[in-house]
């Protein structure tokens, strides 16, 4: 039987889980945006936009759910992370307020297109720094408020190279999603090609920076061997399906692989909520408040997945 | 936070109203088949999407700001009041995945179930809205706990939820949410109508504008008076900051402008007795007052700007109902004209006047400010960011609101 804190804390990271596989494809969009070349440039913009447009919004809340259910459950791990990581969030923030923004204004025609590419770059890389600080411990180990000096208190926990190539590393992530998830919007054979390529090449970007992350952490990386096998078999499906030109298989690998990735993060984290010394146990809220929360949550469910699954049905039918 | 809450609770306000604006015209689409109606549905449609899109991200911004300026607060606090945070993310989620099928499924859902979209996003609107001012109501009245050396046990999540305050608040923060928009929606239109009076968009427009905003304005100085006398109760110092009353006394004066007093006036209206006696500012030691002239100055603004709202919400009523056009009557049209920008002004004054006049308290008797918030020294930095980023955002959301809401059909 599983304790109720960990119950919450797998629903958090189910959250961020959602978060990543289908808000992330949206920020990954807006890099292909920037990145848009070829003859098809404008194709590949107007596909993007039309393919976030209806979605971006409902993909965006599951952020602000794991962040909710993060402050009502674990408090003391939230006042932590806010303090410690304060500018990066903030930053991020800012990046996430100019990225929407942007979007719907120049969906409406107000210009911003060049903002919300640049932002969607950015922003992804300072989510993954703020993850990477998490991980690797430094955040856990800063006694929040304590009386250290600033940089090492408000910038040393994130500014790291580990943190760096996290960074980069969730920003591959969110480009390889985006770029699979493409190829099945597009509807001619040539805009198709130019997002396989884009796909393969963001894949290969995925594994260099997991190599490159793997080998700049900190202490020796306490991962689950299982799970990465499964990961690097989903992996390897992901480039196969792509290569043959099998996109519905490649997105549910490509999905599959960064959906294992975070769960590897999980176990290698657990019982820690902020690794080195509080637990998920030691942090959680009361059982009044975790019982009402995974009520809350239920219920939520109920009405969330049925209007879910029929937005995705309505506008993502393929 | 003041700053990103104040830029906030406009875009949330329009976000909460302009949807029961946009379903009404489609209503009326469906059942006239006049194009007008089917333009305006769409138009209002586009400005909710813009202004949802920037309240979903200044939404955003603010549930990690909570934790970014007051971590102490969220985690003292975030137990108790998570609940009525989880259950907005949840509402959101509605409206947002609503919201995508209205304004993208035009032609790929029928007609009822695209109006019953839009419908949805109309209630879990006004759900969001509800849920977020339990969660400022809680942090008026705190209940739900024991307080022992500094930390809160025994707490009980759903009782903090049925906080006192809970009721008055939600009803009166959702009404100004109709009544501002309503009110901003026709009085824009009116404006309009005195210099061009045949534009049947712009008397479409006004009709339904004033259809929501008239009868919650109306509606509005009874929820307000319903607030007060639970403010009285429960925060006898910032009813006390609202009239400037400095000290404790049986049949006190009301104080409107400087210098003018109604005797037994404020007794009357916060206890409905003339000679209840009212906790004065001398009630609570000096360091623990709110800024009283500028909680005052708020009450009354707010107080003012609703008065107005009410007449002309009681104006429009009356030639309603004697059948007059509205749309003709230029002085009618100016006073719509003028109403509206007062209640978005008014639900600033208000929101200052229930914050700020329960300063120094984050958490009402519970948790100072000062305690609440971040070591983090040189705030001021990412407070200067955000304020720009806002401003910016504001104008530009002005400009997009003019170019695909207000301006007359070519």
């Amino acid at each position: 039987m599983l304790a109720l804190p960990d119950v919450l804390a797998a629903i958090i990271l189910v959250a961020l889980t959602a978060y990543v596989l289908f808000g992330g494809a949206d920020f990954g969009g807006g890099a292909w945006d920037l990145l848009a070349s070829g003859p098809r440039r404008t194709q590949q913009r107007d596909l993007i936009a039309h393919a976030i447009g209806p979605v971006w919004e409902a993909n965006h809340v599951w952020l602000i759910l794991a962040i909710v259910l993060l402050f009502t459950c674990f408090p003391k791990a939230f006042a932590t992370i806010a303090i410690s990581l304060h500018i990066p969030l903030t930053l991020m923030l800012i990046g996430i307020v100019l990225r929407g923004s942007a979007f719907v204004f120049q969906s409406y025609g107000g210009g911003g297109g060049r903002v919300f590419a640049t932002a969607s770059l950015v922003t992804p890389v300072l989510l993954g720094m703020c993850v990477g600080a998490v991980a690797s411990g430094a955040v856990g180990t800063q006694g929040a408020g304590s009386r250290e000096p600033f940089y090492q208190a408000y910038i040393g926990p994130w500014l790291t190279p580990f943190g760096f190539a996290v960074g980069l590393f969730a920003l591959a992530c969110f480009a390889f999603l985006a770029a699979v998830y493409l190829t099945l919007e597009a509807r001619d054979a040539a805009l198709q090609e130019d997002f396989r390529h884009r796909a393969i090449a963001a894949g290969a970007a995925v594994f260099a920076m997991a190599v490159i992350g793997l080998a700049l952490f900190p202490q020796a990386p306490p991962v689950n061997d299982r799970v990465v096998a499964l990961t690097a078999a989903a992996a390897i499906g992901a480039f196969w399906s792509l290569w043959r030109r099998r996109y519905r298989l490649a997105r549910v690998a490509a999905a599959g692989e960064v959906t294992l990735i975070l769960l590897g993060w999980g176990l290698a984290q657990h019982p820690y909520v902020l690794p080195p010394d509080l637990t998920i146990a030691g942090a959680a809220a009361p059982r009044i408040t975790l019982e009402l929360a995974l009520i809350a949550v239920l219920g939520g469910a109920v009405v969330l997945f049925p209007s879910l699954y029929y937005l995705f049905k309505v506008f993502k039918a393929r | 936070m003041a700053v990103s809450l104040a830029f906030h609770i406009v875009f949330a306000v329009i976000g909460i109203a302009m949807p029961v604006l946009m379903v009404l015209a489609e209503r009326r689409w469906l059942r006239t088949r006049d194009p007008v109606y089917l333009d305006l549905a769409k138009r209002w449609a586009r400005g909710t999407a813009i202004l949802f899109a920037v309240g979903a991200v200044s939404g955003t911004v603010l549930s990690f700001e909570l934790g970014l300026l007051w971590p102490r607060f969220m985690e003292l606090a975030g137990p108790i009041i998570g609940m009525p945070f989880s259950l907005e993310g949840f509402a959101f989620f509605t409206e947002a995945i609503f919201l995508g099928v209205y304004l993208y499924g035009w032609d790929k859902v029928s007609p009822p179930a695209h109006l019953l979209a839009g419908v949805l996003v109309a209630i879990s609107g006004a759900a969001s809205g509800i849920f977020v001012v339990i969660a400022n109501a809680w942090m008026n009245t705190p209940v739900g706990f024991t307080l022992a050396n500094g930390a809160l046990t025994n707490i009980d999540p759903l009782a903090a939820m049925a906080t006192p305050a809970a009721l008055p608040q939600a009803l009166h923060m959702t009404l100004a949410a109709y009544a501002a928009t309503g009110l901003g929606v026709a009085g824009i239109h009116a404006f309009l109508l005195l210099r061009n009076r045949t534009s049947a968009f712009h008397r479409a427009a006004l009709a339904i504008g004033l259809l929501v905003g008239a009868p919650a304005a109306v509606l509005q100085p009874i929820t307000g008076d319903f607030a007060a006398r639970y403010v009285a109760r429960r925060q006898p110092v910032k009813l006390a900051a609202m009239e400037a009353l400095y000290e404790t006394r049986a049949g006190a004066p009301l104080t409107v402008g400087p210098g003018i007093k109604i005797p037994y006036g404020l007794s009357l209206l916060a206890f409905h007795d003339p000679h209840a006696v009212v906790m004065g500012l001398d009630s609570v030691p000096r360091d623990e007052w709110p800024n009283v002239p500028l909680v005052h100055l708020s009450f009354d603004v707010m107080v003012a700007l609703g008065s107005y709202m009410a007449l002309v919400g009681l104006w429009a009523a009356w030639l309603a109902v004697r059948k007059r056009d509205l749309t003709t009557r230029r002085r009618f049209l100016r006073a719509v004209a003028i109403a509206a920008p007062c209640g978005f002004i008014a639900i600033e004054a208000g929101w200052m006047v229930t914050e700020l006049g329960r300063q120094p308290w984050v958490i009402f008797g519970v948790l100072k400010t000062a305690d609440a918030v971040t070591p983090m020294p040189g705030l001021i930095v990412p407070f200067t960011a955000i304020t720009l980023l806002y401003c910016g955002l504001a104008v530009i959301v002005g400009r997009l609101l003019y170019r695909q809401i207000v301006r007359s059909p070519a």
